[in-house]
């Protein structure tokens, strides 16, 4: 890695599940759905016509809007964890029971109400470490 | 989160292993929230049973249903002993009807694993209703009352139209729940997460069932999860129409609740409705609005030879399937299509004995019960067309099975399935 060319910025937030994990990010401006927009066998996105479509949050940094969708949200990523495929962790802007308990239920760190909108601060493919526990992203960016 | 006494005693295990999980659930579930306390729910909709192949390979290896109940409803990886529901509750619906294994595409192994799995349900104390709609059999909520309850549908109707109190609650919430008589105190238990924030104004008359699903699907795919506020209403609408406005603003956006100036329990006035709220934007709905919804509902519907119709989401009341009945006596179910109508078990007990189903099956229809066929994704052998009457259904139905779908009344897809043909427009 050439750390001359690497950037690094902090937002903070509040912490919506305990934890610290680090992985890439995957950002989406579109709300994401859990009963029929993922498939947690293999940790895709399926809905039709989502920007994500056939891309994997498996042990990805998932960073979105938040949640829609039907009220089965939870029990998808509860399955996606006990499969492997549920994100790293997870940083979001609305808060709605459907994502506080589907974070909950998958045990990967969470974090929401940020200083700083994390969809304009984070792009695809940045290296991001999410310590919840003290309400501190740390994004790196090659 | 604040935790009274009673509260504090079940997480630390007072009441038992499996009461102490669920209260560990429900704080960790507050505290992402940002709730700051608990409210008692003596009213829990949820959905306790086990019916995947996944669950029953779960249950094999894990230990039985008890750790199936620990994982997916707990969430908790120590196996703790089911114990009894200590709230009343209530089951919803499920990813097949049991008594129409053939149709369902389910083996006879998995029905002998869920029978297991309901036997169990009922020795918990969990009402066996299986449907979307528990208001209509036996579980109607008062004005006021807390709930949790999961199906959005169910949801919405519960918020607005009874102007009961409710999240969209998910299976671990509603499980937990079920044990502890507790749910966060946040969102639509609170008066100020009630309020309308912007407004909608009917410019034409909304009558039908069918107006009333295009107006909810218009709707919902505008507010989203806000809550709107309507005027206008010329004629007061009943359960079947509420029931279908619900499920349909509810699947193109998020609504969970609206108030109708004049008909719903939290708004007698516009004032009450806005509670002092500001409308943030205020819309009409016309003529124009109404043409467009129903272009965007039939869009994907080119091919009008009609291989199955399907009646019942949310699942039909007993006045739907008696027009039903109507509309078809007399009449054959085309021999290129097929007809499928879901309801409750209760319910269809109630027509069975009015004749309904004999009507209907004599037609060559088929009532079904604790299932739709978007949450089975079973349809008839090589349904490529289906003909509904049920905007959330035209919603998924493409989106989960690929299928071309028409829209329009329960007249039209009556006509739909004695014909084989999409006549409408």
């Amino acid at each position: 890695m050439n750390t001359a060319t690497e950037t690094t910025i902090v937002i903070r937030g509040r912490c919506v599940v305990p934890g610290v994990a680090e992985g890439e990010a995957l950002v989406t401006t579109q709300p994401i759905s859990g009963w029929g927009g993922v498939d947690p066998r293999n940790g895709t996105v399926i809905e039709t016509r989502h920007e994500l479509r056939g891309q994997s949050f498996a042990g990805k940094v998932l960073v979105f809007p938040g949640a829609k969708g039907s009220s089965g949200w939870s029990a998808q990523f509860h399955v996606a964890r006990l499969m492997g495929t549920a994100p790293a962790a997870w940083l979001f802007n609305q808060m709605t029971t459907k994502v506080a308990l589907g974070t909950v239920v998958s045990h990967a760190p969470a974090m929401t109400d940020f200083d700083r909108d994390p969809l304009e601060v984070i792009r695809t493919g940045d290296w991001v470490k999410v310590d919840a526990d003290n309400g501190i992203v740390t994004i790196t960016r090659k | 989160m604040r935790l009274t006494d009673a509260e504090k005693a079940m997480r630390d295990g007072a009441e038992g292993a499996a009461v102490a999980k669920a209260m560990d659930l429900l704080i960790r579930y507050g505290e992402a929230l940002g709730a700051e306390a608990l409210v008692e729910t003596r009213n829990v909709c949820g959905t306790v049973t086990a019916t995947t192949p996944f669950l029953r390979d779960f249950a094999i290896q894990k230990g039985g249903l008890d750790a199936v109940f620990s994982e997916f409803n707990l969430d908790s990886q120590d196996v703790v002993v089911t114990p009894k529901v200590k709230a009343f509750s209530s089951h919803l619906q499920l990813g097949f009807d049991p008594h129409h294994p053939v149709e369902m595409g389910v083996s006879e192994e998995i029905v002998q694993f869920y029978k297991k799995s309901e036997a169990a349900a009922a020795k918990m104390g969990v009402q066996i209703l299986n449907t979307c709609t528990p208001y209509q059999v036996g579980n109607v909520p008062t004005r006021g009352e807390h709930l949790a309850w999961m199906e959005s549908s169910a949801v919405v109707f519960a918020n607005s139209a009874l102007g009961a109190r409710t999240n969209t609650e998910g299976r671990e919430s509603t499980s937990c729940a079920m044990l502890t008589q507790r749910i966060p105190d946040w969102g639509f238990h609170r008066d100020e997460g009630r309020r309308g924030t912007l407004g909608v104004h009917l410019d034409i008359p909304v009558e039908s069932v069918e107006d009333w699903g295009l107006f909810g699907y218009w709707m919902g795919d505008w507010v989203q999860e806000r809550v709107p506020v309507v005027t206008g209403v010329r004629q007061v609408p009943n359960l079947p129409k509420l029931k279908h406005f619900g499920a349909a603003a509810s699947s193109s956006g998020g609504v969970e609740m609206y108030h109708l100036v004049g008909v719903t329990p939290e708004a007698n006035t516009l004032e009450q409705a806005f509670g002092g709220n500001k409308a943030s934007e205020v819309r009409h709905y016309g003529a124009r609005e109404r043409a467009a919804t129903l272009e965007r509902i039939n869009a994907n519907g080119t091919d009008r030879k009609v291989d199955y119709v399907m009646l019942g989401c949310p699942h039909y009341t007993i006045e739907q399937i008696w027009e039903a009945a109507q509309l078809l006596e007399g009449r054959k179910v085309h021999a290129n299509s097929a007809l499928w109508i879901f309801t409750p078990r209760a319910i269809k007990e109630i027509a069975t004995r009015n004749g309904y189903t004999a009507i209907i099956e004599a037609a060559g229809g088929k009532i079904m019960t604790d299932s739709c066929s978007a949450m089975s994704r079973a349809v008839p052998p090589g349904t490529q067309v289906v003909a509904l009457d049920s905007a959330k259904q035209a919603h998924y139905l493409p989106a989960i099975l690929g299928l071309q779908a028409w829209f329009g009344t329960t007249a039209q897809c009556i006509d739909a399935a004695c014909t084989g043909q999409w006549n409408a427009a």
